[in-house]
């Protein structure tokens, strides 16, 4: 019990800006999804069962159109793929989680990919618990913010607009942290300069998927380079 | 949409969402040897992760009007500046964006 009550100490203050983040950006969606003409169950079905904020606010309008299930398959894969990205870069950490895996991987977002991967916790805390509860955190804060809006967001009246930076700020506070912490900027440099071109290039709509393959060639492209580098520092 | 077509849309969404999530784990997870390339991968694609991540954030930025630029820029640089200065992340969060919120709030009204 003391375990888990350390690791919930240290990953609590950790998914602080998510918590501000994901119960504004949940209000807004159960807002959105009985606006839309959906019962709050449904609305807050989809952040349990899906669990994808950008996914799920795509989906309304899928919910809306016609009958295509393909296509809402296709579109959710294409729009999440970005996933598979975390996967393989926590495969290792992952390895050592046993019975919590499986709830790892289903909980995981953007959020908790970076707050995971942007820190490690004290050397007293039992790193499977640490990365379970800020799963578990991330979790509960989405569904509750979703029920929230869902059920009482016509009684929402102070003036939230632009709360949601707090996530865009965590994305850029995570990406400073991992400048400072590595010696090799290439990996990040590679990232975001596919990234830009893509957007420029395939627009705001269509560009994570090229993106993806861009960053995966240009690593490959980076890879004799990259082996050097480590064979020297060693 | 009948009742039933929302829910197996909902369950297609739920699978595809699902498959992005364990396919790495159901392929590289097992074995006791990573395949070199992966275990590369994990090593650097943290790192470009995170710069897409930052890059997806700013996909909707638009330079017709500055309303629609200049909040998102200049949050995102303050807080950058301010944890490259100062590391302390309530601090570089908790300003930059309360300086959005300023600014859509108040200043771009």
């Amino acid at each position: 019990m003391e375990k888990h009550k350390k690791a919930l100490r240290a990953a609590f203050p950790v998914t602080l800006p998510i918590l501000a983040g994901f119960l504004f950006l949940g209000t807004a969606y159960g807002i959105l999804m009985v606006t839309s003409g959906f019962s709050p169950i449904l609305a807050i079905l989809m952040s349990l069962l899906v669990f994808a904020g950008s996914m799920q606010y795509v989906a309304v309008n899928l919910l809306l159109g016609a009958f295509n299930p393909l296509s809402a398959f296709l579109l959710a894969f294409t729009v999440n793929a970005r996933h598979l990205f975390y996967g393989i870069s926590m495969l290792d950490r992952l390895k050592k989680t046993g019975r919590a895996k499986p709830i790892i991987i289903f909980t995981m977002c953007d959020e908790t990919f970076s707050v995971l991967c942007g820190t490690t916790p004290p050397d007293d805390v039992d790193d499977t618990l640490f990365m379970l509860f800020v799963s578990l955190l991330d979790y509960f804060y989405w569904a509750a913010g979703t029920a929230l809006g869902a059920l009482a967001g016509s009684f929402i009246t102070f003036n939230t607009e632009g709360l949601d930076f707090a996530l865009t700020a965590l994305f850029i506070v995570i990406f400073v942290n991992q400048w400072k912490e590595s010696k090799n900027h290439i990996p990040t440099l590679l990232g975001l300069f596919a990234s830009i071109i893509c957007l420029i290039v395939f627009g705001s709509q269509n560009f994570l998927i090229p993106s993806m393959v861009l960053i995966t060639v240009s690593l490959f492209a980076y890879k004799p380079l990259y082996n050097k580098k480590e064979a020297v520092k060693q | 949409m009948t009742q039933k077509q929302i829910i197996i849309t909902v369950l297609a969404i739920m699978a595809a969402t699902m498959l992005t999530r364990f396919l790495p784990v159901i392929l590289f997870g097992k074995s006791k040897t990573t395949p070199k390339f992966i275990e590369y991968l994990g090593k650097t694609l943290p790192y470009a992760a995170i710069a897409l991540l930052v890059v997806y954030c700013y996909k909707g930025l638009s330079f017709s009007a500055p309303k629609d630029y200049l909040p998102m820029l200049v949050a995102g640089a303050a807080t950058m500046v301010l944890h490259f200065l100062k590391g302390n992340t309530f601090l570089s969060i908790g300003v930059g964006t309360a300086i959005y919120m300023l600014l859509v709030q108040v200043v771009f009204k």
